[in-house]
């Protein structure tokens, strides 16, 4: 069996699976649950400064969208941090670290934008013999409005003055958290690391409003017929996630900087993806909130099998594997030709790639009698529609041709690797002539 | 009472009232919203959809199953309505498993169709609980349009003329209008007087008016209806029963499955209905499951179907020939009756083995009796009552003289479903509007 025991930054856990700082961790009762369930570590929720704490809205404060048969695609949040005492939450993060020594306790952190405030509430965490800080600079929600969360992680500036400030202050590994709510996630990033930081983690969630109660016509999560954006994140946001995190790994200016990975992970396979791409770890909320604390067994379980079945022995083997292979599109192949195939005996016949490629495409699938459907190679550009939507998994496959092999839709033999660089076509190339 | 299912003879009330009323409740049961949305959510809104070409009435199923998927099952109910008004009913009662169900690519890939029936019935449902009747009439023509029989082919037929803004008048000769969906439905099928409702809410269109207990022939003639009314479309459906031609058949407690069905279906207390203890159906149809089947829910002890081809001779689908032997129903093949025995009254059948040879049907010479004390005849309808002037063809409609119609089970070609019958209505009204309104065809 694969060896799962992950070190990050100097914090280890028996596994790379831990719980998102969010509603989940914002309490000892749900800590302790999470750590019987096998969590290998957790962010405890945000903990703001001392004194009153932050209030919460008495209404819905999640929002969603769903997939066939109401699976849960798509989550939103209009919470803010703990809304509970600092106190309180400082005694049970000491209490159950006290008691799970083996894994890993972060305590997420925002308060405002000033020095003091940051030495003070870094020393009251240090006394609870938690491994390392997460610093909030991403909630997009309520607390941004107050010059917090994502509105110090839209400033790489601040970014990187908080992040020194927390270095300065605490011995304990610091780690940043990054909203998407930017155009360039490699900035704060780099901000982060110019701070300091050990590590960043991303993402956090995306400003949005799932839907519109069309009878009230109020956006939902609905408060007394008033709505705001929150924060997304679920399964729908992994794409996103997925790519900011290959931003920061292949960057030149943040390759090597550790990476937590958050964003829809909800399967061992999301985790593998995320570790592929650069993150040494994972962060889960979305899909324990929909299932419960159980789904890090199969998390477990699945990435073990992985790993041995790709002979892999540990965690580390995994991490940064898919990096090298992102690229710019101005570096793909295009002598890479492929043609869809459709497996007739997989198909079921119910035609919606050939509606798919007719209407929407290129027209290059027939429809023959006897509802056959077959890819004209003349025609067919490999865009992949057809495989995206048919129902049936590995019915219609991309069929790589061969070097030499005429592509009946150019006439042009397949070539050797050229990308768009030395293209004809590129007008910079001809400028350069 | 204090009959059981072995007390001898035709007598009622075999069974303790709360069994009959759980016994006949809704076959089916209806989807609720959320079984609704999941049974939806199945569907892959095919390109072209095999289940579509399959409906007799061509329903755009994969849309409307969308609009129920997407919170519109009003919507989804107009999309049946329009190709099928009676929508509703043939939910209920089509052989999806042999139509629409059975090509779904979902049948083929998983053996698993999409529960099309039940949704459209869901829809259907849906919009008549909120009263919607989702058609108008279109300006008077002034023409005036004769429907025969107020059964699934009549009743389309004059609610597509009435919304082309033509006159009908639907002669029936029975006291209900509805037809087989009143009077030929097993009653399990189509609960809650569902039949009447669903004749109510298609003649929310108006325009329609119905005359009960008159029959063509009898009481009004082709000719006279020429004379009154622009066209006349005949929907008269199959009054005749074929005879067993077998010796006794006419002794007591012998009847036919129809006339059973019928009498079950307006019986509003089904404790007081009389079944035998043994009872034997004859044919291999729809109507011999219907009667047998509702024979065992009444309480008979024991109810035999002996059907004299092999079983996959059938008319009856597979599916309906489970549903019976689920009822704890037994069926026989490859046995025609040869005598009905009994002083007065039928005590056995007699069948003879019969062997299916490239010269047709031949008795073995091996006979076998039993015991019956009600005997059901099954085994096919005929057409009765065809006007002159009609040309039939294998004993059905096959040519009218000018200005009159037909459909349904009294034409050749259909399957002598409620659906086919719907659909040639249907389409018999657009020609005829066409050819009132002068429209080339």
């Amino acid at each position: 069996m694969a060896n799962l025991t992950t070190d990050f930054i100097g914090i280890k856990s028996p596994n790379p699976f831990w719980l998102a700082s969010a509603p989940p961790t914002d309490k000892e009762y749900n800590v302790r649950r999470a750590f019987e369930a096998g969590w290998g570590g957790v962010v405890w929720k945000t903990l703001g400064s001392e004194g009153p704490p932050v209030v919460n809205v008495n209404g819905p404060r999640y929002g969603a969208i769903w997939g066939a048969d109401r699976r849960l695609l798509g989550l939103n949040n209009i919470e803010l941090i703990t809304d509970r005492p600092l106190e309180v939450n400082l005694r049970e993060i000491k209490s159950v670290k006290r008691d799970y020594k083996d894994r890993a306790m972060i305590v997420s952190l925002m308060v405002p934008c000033d020095e003091e405030s940051w030495k003070a509430i870094l020393a009251h965490v240090e006394e609870t013999e938690a491994d390392g800080v997460e610093l909030n600079f991403g909630c997009p929600h309520g607390m941004a409005e107050r010059g917090m969360g994502s509105a110090v992680g839209q400033v790489p500036e601040y970014i990187e003055m908080v992040t020194r400030w927390v270095k300065q202050h605490s011995r304990m590994p610091c780690i940043v958290k990054l909203t998407p709510n930017i155009s360039d996630i490699r900035k704060p990033a780099e901000a982060a690391k110019r701070g300091g930081a050990d590590a960043v983690s991303l993402i956090n969630t995306i400003n949005s409003i799932t839907s519109v109660n069309l009878d009230s016509f109020s956006p939902e999560p609905m408060i007394d017929g008033k709505g705001t954006h929150g924060g997304y994140c679920g399964p729908a946001v992994k794409p996103i996630a997925l790519n900011m995190v290959a931003e920061i790994a292949r960057s030149r200016e943040t390759h090597g900087l550790p990476i937590s990975g958050i964003g829809g992970v909800t399967t061992w396979r999301d985790a593998a993806e995320f570790m592929a791409l650069g993150a040494g770890n994972v962060q889960v909320c979305t899909a324990a909130m929909t299932y419960g604390f159980k789904i890090v067994q199969e998390m477990i379980s699945g990435l073990s099998q992985y790993l041995d079945d790709k002979g892999m022995t540990s965690t580390a083997d995994l991490v940064g594997r898919a990096v090298p292979n992102v690229t710019d599109w101005q570096y793909l192949n295009l002598n890479y030709v492929t043609k869809a195939q459709i497996d007739q005996d997989a198909c079921i016949k119910c035609g919606r790639c050939y509606a798919a490629c007719e209407d929407t495409s290129h027209q290059a699938i027939a429809m023959l009698p006897g509802r056959m459907f077959e890819v004209m190679d003349d025609e067919c550009v490999a865009c992949n529609l057809c495989v995206n939507v048919c129902p049936v998994e590995n019915c219609i496959t991309m069929v790589e041709m061969p070097k030499g092999a005429v592509d009946p839709r150019t006439g042009d033999a397949v070539g050797d690797y050229a990308n768009w660089t030395t293209h004809p076509n590129n007008p910079s190339v001809q400028a350069a002539e | 009472m204090t009959n059981s299912p072995l007390t001898p003879g035709i007598v009622p009330s075999r069974l303790p009232a709360d069994r009959i009323a759980r016994h006949f409740a809704d076959h089916t049961p209806p989807l609720d919203g959320h079984e609704a949305l999941v049974a939806a959510d199945r569907c892959y809104f095919c390109h072209d959809a095999p289940c579509v070409t399959a409906c007799p009435t061509s329903i755009d199923i994969p849309l409307f199953i969308r609009q129920i998927a997407t919170g519109t099952a009003e919507s989804a109910a107009t999309t049946i309505w329009t190709q099928n008004i009676l929508g509703g009913m043939c939910a209920r009662v089509c052989p999806t498993e042999t139509l629409c169900e059975e090509v779904c690519v979902r049948e083929v890939a998983e053996g698993k169709p999409v529960e099309i029936g039940r949704l459209q019935r869901f829809a259907t449902d849906t919009a008549m609980a909120r009263g919607l009747h989702p058609f108008v009439r279109a300006a008077s023509t002034g023409k005036s349009v004769a429907v025969v029989g107020a059964g699934p082919a009549g009743l389309a037929c004059a609610h597509r003329l009435a919304m082309h803004g033509h006159e009908v008048v639907v002669y029936e000769r029975r006291a209900k209008a509805g037809g087989l969906n009143e009077y030929g439905i097993a009653s399990y099928k189509s609960t809650g007087d569902f039949a009447r409702r669903e004749v109510d809410w298609l003649l929310q269109i108006g325009g329609i008016t119905v005359k009960t207990g008159v029959e063509l022939g009898r009481d009004v003639t082709l000719d006279g209806l020429l004379a009154s009314h622009d066209a006349v479309f005949l929907g008269i459906g199959l009054g005749g029963v074929n005879s067993l031609r077998a010796p006794g058949e006419d002794k007591a407690g012998v009847a036919d499955a129809v006339d059973f069905i019928a009498e079950l279906r307006q019986t509003a207390d089904l404790t007081t209905l009389p079944v035998g203890r043994d009872v034997v159906v004859i044919g291999g149809g729809m109507t011999a499951v219907d009667a047998a089947v509702q024979s065992k829910l009444l309480g008979a002890e024991n109810v035999t179907i002996v059907y004299r081809r092999g079983q996959e001779k059938m008319s009856a689908s597979g599916y309906e020939q489970d549903h019976a032997t689920s009822a704890g129903v037994r069926i026989i093949c490859n046995a025609a009756p040869v005598a009905v025995h009994g002083n007065g009254a039928v005590r056995e059948v007699e069948f003879g083995y019969m062997a299916d040879t490239p010269a047709g049907l031949q008795p073995t010479g091996e006979t076998f009796r039993l015991k019956a004390d009600q005997v059901f005849k099954a085994i096919g309808q005929t057409l009765t009552g065809a006007p002159e002037g009609a040309t039939l063809e294998g004993g059905k409609i096959a040519a009218l003289p000018a200005r009159v119609w037909a459909g349904g089970d009294c034409t050749g070609g259909g399957e002598d479903l409620t659906v086919t019958a719907v659909a040639q209505g249907r389409d018999a009204a657009e020609d005829i509007h066409n050819v009132l309104m002068g429209v080339a065809g």
